[in-house]
Protein backbone atom coordinates (compact mmCIF):
# COMPACT_ATOMS: atom_id res chain seq x y z
CA UNK A 1 0.00 0.00 0.00
CA UNK A 2 1.10 3.45 -1.19
CA UNK A 3 2.42 5.56 1.95
CA UNK A 4 0.10 8.10 3.88
CA UNK A 5 2.29 11.09 2.49
CA UNK A 6 2.06 9.68 -1.41
CA UNK A 7 -1.77 9.61 -1.10
CA UNK A 8 -2.23 12.98 0.45
CA UNK A 9 0.26 14.43 -2.47
CA UNK A 10 -1.91 13.14 -5.48
CA UNK A 11 -4.61 14.39 -3.50
CA UNK A 12 -3.72 17.59 -3.68
CA UNK A 13 -2.74 17.37 -7.48
CA UNK A 14 -5.73 15.93 -8.29
CA UNK A 15 -7.46 18.84 -6.46
CA UNK A 16 -5.69 21.50 -8.17
CA UNK A 17 -6.33 19.87 -11.37
CA UNK A 18 -10.03 19.92 -10.81
CA UNK A 19 -9.87 23.61 -9.90
CA UNK A 20 -8.26 24.26 -13.51
CA UNK A 21 -11.09 22.42 -15.12
CA UNK A 22 -13.56 24.10 -13.32
CA UNK A 23 -12.38 27.29 -14.40
CA UNK A 24 -12.52 26.01 -17.77
CA UNK A 25 -15.03 24.89 -17.44
CA UNK A 26 -17.15 28.23 -17.03
CA UNK A 27 -15.00 30.03 -19.18
CA UNK A 28 -16.34 27.77 -22.04
CA UNK A 29 -19.74 28.66 -21.01
CA UNK A 30 -19.70 32.35 -21.06
CA UNK A 31 -17.55 32.25 -24.50
CA UNK A 32 -21.01 30.42 -25.31
CA UNK A 33 -23.13 32.69 -24.60
CA UNK A 34 -21.15 34.90 -26.67
CA UNK A 35 -21.07 32.53 -29.34
CA UNK A 36 -24.81 32.06 -29.32
CA UNK A 37 -25.30 35.78 -29.69
CA UNK A 38 -22.89 36.45 -32.51
CA UNK A 39 -24.47 33.63 -34.45
CA UNK A 40 -27.95 35.68 -33.64
CA UNK A 41 -26.69 39.12 -35.00
CA UNK A 42 -24.84 37.30 -38.11
CA UNK A 43 -28.55 35.28 -38.61
CA UNK A 44 -30.15 38.57 -39.56
CA UNK A 45 -27.89 39.33 -42.26
CA UNK A 46 -28.13 35.87 -43.51
CA UNK A 47 -32.26 35.81 -44.07
CA UNK A 48 -31.99 38.73 -45.84
CA UNK A 49 -29.60 37.95 -47.96
CA UNK A 50 -31.35 34.65 -48.68
CA UNK A 51 -34.72 36.39 -49.02
CA UNK A 52 -33.02 38.41 -52.14
CA UNK A 53 -31.22 35.79 -53.57
CA UNK A 54 -34.30 33.48 -53.67
CA UNK A 55 -36.64 36.21 -55.41
CA UNK A 56 -34.16 36.84 -57.72
CA UNK A 57 -33.64 32.98 -58.61
CA UNK A 58 -37.17 32.14 -58.60
CA UNK A 59 -38.74 34.95 -60.43
CA UNK A 60 -35.97 35.54 -63.29
CA UNK A 61 -35.43 32.53 -64.43
CA UNK A 62 -35.17 33.34 -67.71
CA UNK A 63 -32.24 36.10 -68.05
CA UNK A 64 -30.89 35.19 -64.42
CA UNK A 65 -28.12 32.23 -64.57
CA UNK A 66 -25.48 32.58 -63.22
CA UNK A 67 -22.26 29.65 -62.69
CA UNK A 68 -23.09 29.64 -59.32
CA UNK A 69 -26.76 28.22 -59.68
CA UNK A 70 -25.83 25.85 -62.49
CA UNK A 71 -24.80 21.82 -61.73
CA UNK A 72 -21.64 20.93 -63.59
CA UNK A 73 -20.44 17.76 -63.99
CA UNK A 74 -17.69 16.86 -60.92
CA UNK A 75 -14.00 16.67 -61.53
CA UNK A 76 -12.75 18.16 -58.66
CA UNK A 77 -14.45 18.86 -54.84
CA UNK A 78 -13.11 21.12 -52.52
CA UNK A 79 -14.36 20.66 -48.85
CA UNK A 80 -14.09 23.44 -46.28
CA UNK A 81 -13.19 22.05 -43.01
CA UNK A 82 -13.69 23.92 -39.37
CA UNK A 83 -11.57 22.77 -36.76
CA UNK A 84 -10.56 24.18 -33.42
CA UNK A 85 -7.63 25.99 -32.37
CA UNK A 86 -6.79 24.27 -29.06
CA UNK A 87 -7.39 20.47 -28.05
CA UNK A 88 -9.37 19.69 -24.83
CA UNK A 89 -12.67 20.04 -26.18
CA UNK A 90 -14.02 16.14 -25.91
CA UNK A 91 -14.23 14.41 -29.57
CA UNK A 92 -14.71 18.00 -30.98
CA UNK A 93 -12.07 17.38 -33.75
CA UNK A 94 -11.38 13.72 -33.75
CA UNK A 95 -14.97 13.05 -34.80
CA UNK A 96 -14.81 15.54 -37.53
CA UNK A 97 -11.64 14.14 -38.80
CA UNK A 98 -12.59 10.60 -38.69
CA UNK A 99 -16.79 11.31 -40.08
CA UNK A 100 -15.16 13.37 -43.11
CA UNK A 101 -12.17 10.43 -43.96
CA UNK A 102 -14.49 8.03 -43.95
CA UNK A 103 -17.14 10.18 -46.40
CA UNK A 104 -14.08 10.57 -48.87
CA UNK A 105 -13.11 6.76 -48.92
CA UNK A 106 -16.37 6.13 -49.70
CA UNK A 107 -17.17 8.86 -52.31
CA UNK A 108 -13.64 9.51 -53.97
CA UNK A 109 -11.82 6.76 -55.47
CA UNK A 110 -8.66 8.64 -55.63
CA UNK A 111 -7.22 11.43 -53.63
CA UNK A 112 -6.77 13.72 -56.48
CA UNK A 113 -10.50 13.81 -56.80
CA UNK A 114 -10.74 16.36 -53.62
CA UNK A 115 -9.05 18.80 -51.72
CA UNK A 116 -9.33 20.79 -48.56
CA UNK A 117 -9.49 24.00 -47.11
CA UNK A 118 -8.64 23.91 -43.31
CA UNK A 119 -9.89 26.48 -40.56
CA UNK A 120 -7.75 25.76 -37.45
CA UNK A 121 -4.77 24.19 -35.92
CA UNK A 122 -5.77 21.33 -34.88
CA UNK A 123 -7.22 20.80 -38.41
CA UNK A 124 -4.53 21.46 -39.84
CA UNK A 125 -1.99 18.92 -37.73
CA UNK A 126 -4.27 16.46 -38.38
CA UNK A 127 -4.52 16.82 -42.36
CA UNK A 128 -0.70 17.56 -42.64
CA UNK A 129 0.25 13.39 -41.86
CA UNK A 130 -2.42 12.53 -44.27
CA UNK A 131 -2.14 12.45 -48.04
CA UNK A 132 -4.49 15.44 -48.86
CA UNK A 133 -4.47 18.02 -51.32
CA UNK A 134 -4.37 21.52 -49.17
CA UNK A 135 -5.79 24.31 -51.14
CA UNK A 136 -5.35 27.16 -48.05
CA UNK A 137 -5.53 27.10 -44.44
CA UNK A 138 -6.20 29.51 -41.73
CA UNK A 139 -4.81 29.21 -38.21
CA UNK A 140 -5.74 31.51 -34.88
CA UNK A 141 -9.31 32.51 -35.41
CA UNK A 142 -10.08 34.07 -32.17
CA UNK A 143 -13.00 33.13 -29.72
CA UNK A 144 -15.27 35.80 -31.34
CA UNK A 145 -14.96 36.01 -35.40
CA UNK A 146 -15.51 39.17 -37.06
CA UNK A 147 -16.31 38.20 -40.71
CA UNK A 148 -12.91 39.96 -41.50
CA UNK A 149 -10.97 36.79 -39.53
CA UNK A 150 -12.03 34.42 -42.15
CA UNK A 151 -12.01 36.94 -45.59
CA UNK A 152 -9.28 35.51 -47.09
CA UNK A 153 -10.30 31.64 -46.57
CA UNK A 154 -13.73 32.67 -48.14
CA UNK A 155 -12.89 33.95 -50.73
CA UNK A 156 -10.04 31.76 -51.80
CA UNK A 157 -13.31 29.01 -51.39
CA UNK A 158 -15.37 30.91 -53.75
CA UNK A 159 -12.70 31.87 -56.48
CA UNK A 160 -11.65 28.44 -56.39
CA UNK A 161 -15.13 27.17 -57.78
CA UNK A 162 -15.79 30.27 -59.97
CA UNK A 163 -12.36 29.87 -61.75
CA UNK A 164 -13.67 25.86 -61.71
CA UNK A 165 -10.89 24.25 -60.51
CA UNK A 166 -13.36 23.34 -58.55
CA UNK A 167 -16.89 21.83 -59.90
CA UNK A 168 -18.47 21.42 -56.43
CA UNK A 169 -17.55 22.95 -52.73
CA UNK A 170 -18.84 21.66 -48.92
CA UNK A 171 -18.36 23.03 -45.67
CA UNK A 172 -17.83 20.08 -42.83
CA UNK A 173 -18.38 21.61 -39.04
CA UNK A 174 -19.71 20.47 -35.57
CA UNK A 175 -23.19 21.85 -35.81
CA UNK A 176 -24.25 22.83 -32.44
CA UNK A 177 -27.47 21.19 -31.47
CA UNK A 178 -26.86 21.70 -27.23
CA UNK A 179 -24.41 22.15 -25.33
CA UNK A 180 -23.49 18.35 -24.60
CA UNK A 181 -24.25 17.45 -28.13
CA UNK A 182 -23.08 18.39 -31.56
CA UNK A 183 -23.27 16.78 -34.51
CA UNK A 184 -20.65 16.89 -38.00
CA UNK A 185 -22.99 18.25 -40.82
CA UNK A 186 -21.78 18.69 -44.00
CA UNK A 187 -23.63 21.48 -45.99
CA UNK A 188 -23.07 21.70 -49.72
CA UNK A 189 -22.68 25.49 -50.46
CA UNK A 190 -21.52 26.04 -54.40
CA UNK A 191 -24.10 25.57 -56.56
CA UNK A 192 -26.54 27.06 -54.87
CA UNK A 193 -29.35 24.72 -54.74
CA UNK A 194 -32.73 24.41 -53.73
CA UNK A 195 -32.91 28.25 -52.80
CA UNK A 196 -36.23 29.17 -54.39
CA UNK A 197 -37.97 26.01 -52.45
CA UNK A 198 -36.63 27.05 -49.00
CA UNK A 199 -37.90 30.45 -48.59
CA UNK A 200 -41.06 31.91 -50.08
CA UNK A 201 -40.84 34.85 -52.24
CA UNK A 202 -41.93 38.04 -50.32
CA UNK A 203 -41.14 40.48 -52.46
CA UNK A 204 -40.70 41.54 -56.42
CA UNK A 205 -37.65 43.85 -56.80
CA UNK A 206 -36.91 46.14 -59.63
CA UNK A 207 -33.30 45.57 -60.27
CA UNK A 208 -30.68 48.48 -61.00
CA UNK A 209 -28.75 47.61 -63.37
CA UNK A 210 -29.73 43.92 -64.18
CA UNK A 211 -30.38 40.57 -62.58
CA UNK A 212 -27.53 39.50 -63.65
CA UNK A 213 -25.29 42.22 -62.27
CA UNK A 214 -26.66 41.48 -59.04
CA UNK A 215 -26.16 37.64 -58.92
CA UNK A 216 -22.69 38.68 -59.69
CA UNK A 217 -22.15 40.20 -56.70
CA UNK A 218 -24.67 39.00 -54.31
CA UNK A 219 -23.84 35.11 -55.24
CA UNK A 220 -20.24 35.65 -53.86
CA UNK A 221 -21.14 37.49 -51.07
CA UNK A 222 -23.60 35.20 -49.94
CA UNK A 223 -21.81 31.92 -50.37
CA UNK A 224 -18.91 33.67 -48.10
CA UNK A 225 -21.33 34.37 -45.50
CA UNK A 226 -22.38 30.82 -45.48
CA UNK A 227 -19.08 29.48 -44.79
CA UNK A 228 -19.01 32.51 -42.10
CA UNK A 229 -22.07 31.14 -40.62
CA UNK A 230 -20.92 27.80 -40.20
CA UNK A 231 -17.42 29.11 -38.19
CA UNK A 232 -19.55 30.40 -36.09
CA UNK A 233 -22.24 26.99 -35.62
CA UNK A 234 -18.94 25.37 -35.28
CA UNK A 235 -17.04 27.96 -32.35
CA UNK A 236 -20.61 27.54 -30.85
CA UNK A 237 -19.99 23.50 -30.74
CA UNK A 238 -16.82 23.80 -29.41
CA UNK A 239 -17.31 25.77 -26.60
CA UNK A 240 -19.90 23.42 -25.94
CA UNK A 241 -17.91 20.14 -26.73
CA UNK A 242 -15.35 21.84 -24.22
CA UNK A 243 -17.59 22.97 -21.39
CA UNK A 244 -18.99 19.37 -21.48
CA UNK A 245 -15.64 17.63 -21.69
CA UNK A 246 -14.19 19.79 -18.76
CA UNK A 247 -17.55 19.48 -16.65
CA UNK A 248 -16.85 15.63 -17.16
CA UNK A 249 -13.12 16.24 -15.95
CA UNK A 250 -14.33 17.89 -12.68
CA UNK A 251 -16.57 15.43 -11.92
CA UNK A 252 -14.05 12.35 -12.92
CA UNK A 253 -11.56 14.28 -10.27
CA UNK A 254 -14.33 14.44 -7.85
CA UNK A 255 -14.62 10.83 -7.75
CA UNK A 256 -10.80 10.07 -7.55
CA UNK A 257 -10.79 12.25 -4.82
CA UNK A 258 -13.29 10.43 -3.04
CA UNK A 259 -11.19 7.31 -4.02
CA UNK A 260 -7.99 8.27 -2.66
CA UNK A 261 -9.73 10.02 0.50
CA UNK A 262 -11.24 6.70 1.54
CA UNK A 263 -7.85 4.74 0.85
CA UNK A 264 -5.78 7.40 2.79
CA UNK A 265 -7.88 7.48 5.96
CA UNK A 266 -8.12 3.30 5.75
CA UNK A 267 -4.22 3.81 5.36
CA UNK A 268 -4.34 6.19 8.48
CA UNK A 269 -6.53 3.41 10.29
CA UNK A 270 -4.50 0.31 9.77
CA UNK A 271 -1.61 2.58 11.04
CA UNK A 272 -3.37 3.81 14.08
CA UNK A 273 -4.94 -0.14 14.91
CA UNK A 274 -1.17 -1.32 14.51
CA UNK A 275 0.39 0.97 16.60
CA UNK A 276 -2.19 0.13 19.73
CA UNK A 277 -1.40 -3.66 18.83
CA UNK A 278 1.94 -3.02 19.15
CA UNK A 279 1.91 -1.16 22.47
CA UNK A 280 -0.96 -3.85 24.01
CA UNK A 281 1.66 -6.17 22.88
CA UNK A 282 4.66 -4.79 24.52
CA UNK A 283 2.46 -4.17 27.67
CA UNK A 284 1.86 -8.22 27.80
CA UNK A 285 5.32 -8.64 27.63
CA UNK A 286 6.33 -6.61 30.09
CA UNK A 287 4.13 -8.74 32.93
CA UNK B 1 -42.93 64.31 -42.93
CA UNK B 2 -42.85 60.52 -43.70
CA UNK B 3 -39.56 58.72 -42.85
CA UNK B 4 -38.17 55.63 -43.75
CA UNK B 5 -36.79 52.56 -41.82
CA UNK B 6 -32.67 52.32 -42.49
CA UNK B 7 -31.09 48.99 -41.69
CA UNK B 8 -27.13 48.60 -42.24
CA UNK B 9 -26.98 44.95 -41.38
CA UNK B 10 -22.67 42.83 -41.95
CA UNK B 11 -22.25 39.41 -41.55
CA UNK B 12 -21.13 41.07 -37.59
CA UNK B 13 -24.61 42.34 -36.79
CA UNK B 14 -26.54 45.36 -37.27
CA UNK B 15 -24.26 48.56 -37.45
CA UNK B 16 -27.04 51.11 -37.68
CA UNK B 17 -30.64 51.02 -37.32
CA UNK B 18 -33.52 54.18 -37.28
CA UNK B 19 -35.64 56.19 -38.92
CA UNK B 20 -34.61 58.63 -41.46
CA UNK B 21 -35.60 60.99 -44.38
CA UNK B 22 -33.54 60.20 -46.94
CA UNK B 23 -30.59 57.40 -47.95
CA UNK B 24 -28.41 58.72 -50.59
CA UNK B 25 -25.82 56.07 -51.62
CA UNK B 26 -23.81 55.39 -54.74
CA UNK B 27 -24.28 51.97 -56.72
CA UNK B 28 -22.50 51.07 -59.62
CA UNK B 29 -25.15 52.63 -61.73
CA UNK B 30 -24.96 55.77 -60.47
CA UNK B 31 -25.99 57.79 -57.33
CA UNK B 32 -29.16 56.90 -55.97
CA UNK B 33 -31.57 59.00 -53.54
CA UNK B 34 -34.35 57.10 -51.91
CA UNK B 35 -36.86 58.53 -50.42
CA UNK B 36 -40.44 56.94 -48.74
CA UNK B 37 -42.13 55.15 -51.07
CA UNK B 38 -39.67 54.06 -53.17
CA UNK B 39 -40.79 51.17 -55.65
CA UNK B 40 -39.02 48.09 -54.67
CA UNK B 41 -35.59 47.70 -56.23
CA UNK B 42 -31.98 45.92 -55.33
CA UNK B 43 -28.81 47.40 -56.47
CA UNK B 44 -25.27 46.78 -55.75
CA UNK B 45 -22.72 49.07 -54.26
CA UNK B 46 -19.65 50.92 -55.24
CA UNK B 47 -17.48 51.10 -51.95
CA UNK B 48 -18.17 55.01 -50.40
CA UNK B 49 -20.19 56.43 -47.92
CA UNK B 50 -23.58 56.08 -47.50
CA UNK B 51 -25.49 59.23 -46.96
CA UNK B 52 -28.20 59.23 -44.20
CA UNK B 53 -30.45 62.35 -43.97
CA UNK B 54 -32.35 63.49 -41.39
CA UNK B 55 -33.61 67.12 -41.42
CA UNK B 56 -31.20 69.43 -41.38
CA UNK B 57 -28.22 66.68 -40.31
CA UNK B 58 -26.52 64.40 -42.70
CA UNK B 59 -24.78 61.27 -41.33
CA UNK B 60 -22.23 58.99 -43.27
CA UNK B 61 -21.42 55.68 -43.19
CA UNK B 62 -18.61 53.92 -44.63
CA UNK B 63 -19.84 51.09 -46.52
CA UNK B 64 -18.13 48.55 -48.61
CA UNK B 65 -19.81 47.70 -51.37
CA UNK B 66 -22.34 44.65 -51.20
CA UNK B 67 -25.95 45.87 -51.94
CA UNK B 68 -29.34 47.69 -51.28
CA UNK B 69 -32.65 46.13 -50.91
CA UNK B 70 -35.07 48.91 -51.20
CA UNK B 71 -39.12 48.21 -50.23
CA UNK B 72 -41.50 51.23 -50.04
CA UNK B 73 -41.02 51.81 -46.03
CA UNK B 74 -37.88 49.97 -45.82
CA UNK B 75 -34.31 50.44 -46.81
CA UNK B 76 -31.44 47.64 -45.51
CA UNK B 77 -28.19 47.56 -46.72
CA UNK B 78 -26.14 44.48 -46.94
CA UNK B 79 -22.23 44.87 -47.03
CA UNK B 80 -19.87 42.94 -45.91
CA UNK B 81 -18.19 45.50 -43.78
CA UNK B 82 -19.75 49.03 -42.89
CA UNK B 83 -18.64 51.60 -40.16
CA UNK B 84 -19.81 54.86 -38.48
CA UNK B 85 -17.88 57.47 -38.19
CA UNK B 86 -16.71 56.63 -34.44
CA UNK B 87 -15.87 52.73 -35.14
CA UNK B 88 -13.14 54.04 -37.67
CA UNK B 89 -9.81 53.61 -36.85
CA UNK B 90 -8.03 57.05 -38.40
CA UNK B 91 -4.56 55.69 -38.13
CA UNK B 92 -5.07 52.59 -39.48
CA UNK B 93 -6.59 53.73 -42.48
CA UNK B 94 -4.17 56.09 -43.53
CA UNK B 95 -1.97 53.48 -43.28
CA UNK B 96 -4.13 50.90 -45.18
CA UNK B 97 -4.19 54.03 -47.59
CA UNK B 98 -0.47 54.38 -47.87
CA UNK B 99 -0.18 50.60 -48.16
CA UNK B 100 -2.62 50.32 -51.18
CA UNK B 101 -0.78 53.31 -53.20
CA UNK B 102 2.58 51.34 -52.74
CA UNK B 103 0.82 48.48 -54.10
CA UNK B 104 -0.73 49.89 -56.92
CA UNK B 105 2.80 52.61 -58.31
CA UNK B 106 4.74 48.95 -58.09
CA UNK B 107 1.86 46.51 -59.61
CA UNK B 108 1.38 48.38 -62.99
CA UNK B 109 1.43 44.99 -64.82
CA UNK B 110 -0.55 42.65 -62.25
CA UNK B 111 -3.78 43.03 -63.00
CA UNK B 112 -5.37 40.94 -59.82
CA UNK B 113 -2.78 42.77 -57.43
CA UNK B 114 -3.69 46.37 -58.97
CA UNK B 115 -7.44 45.51 -58.83
CA UNK B 116 -6.92 44.54 -55.07
CA UNK B 117 -4.94 47.59 -54.18
CA UNK B 118 -7.79 49.36 -56.11
CA UNK B 119 -10.52 48.55 -54.14
CA UNK B 120 -8.20 48.64 -50.74
CA UNK B 121 -7.45 52.04 -51.62
CA UNK B 122 -11.11 53.04 -52.22
CA UNK B 123 -12.03 51.54 -49.06
CA UNK B 124 -9.35 53.14 -46.86
CA UNK B 125 -10.35 56.73 -48.75
CA UNK B 126 -13.94 56.04 -47.67
CA UNK B 127 -13.27 55.45 -44.35
CA UNK B 128 -10.83 57.95 -44.00
CA UNK B 129 -13.50 60.25 -45.76
CA UNK B 130 -16.58 59.12 -43.40
CA UNK B 131 -13.96 59.81 -40.06
CA UNK B 132 -13.74 63.46 -41.20
CA UNK B 133 -17.46 63.78 -41.83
Amino acid sequence: MASLRDIKTRINSTKKTQQITKAMEMVAASKLNRAQVLAESYASYAEKIRDVVASIASTNTADASHPMLEARSVKKTAYVLIFSDSGLAGGYNANLIRDFLAKMEERHSSSEDYGVIVIGRIGSELIKKRNIHVFGEITGIPDEPTFADIKKVTSQAVDLYAKEEVDELYVWYNHFISPIQQQVTETKLLPLSNLSEQVEVKQMYEYEPSAEAILEQLLPQYAESLIFGALLDAKASEFGARMTAMSAATDNAESLIDELTLSYNRARQAAITQEISEIVGGAAALE
Amino acid sequence: MPTIKVNIVTPDGTVFEGDRDMVSVRAQSGELGILPGHIPLVAPLSIDAVRLKKGTETELVAVSGGFIEVRPDKVTILAEAAELPSDIDVDRANAAKKRAEERLARAKQDNIDKKRAELALQRAMTRLKVAKG
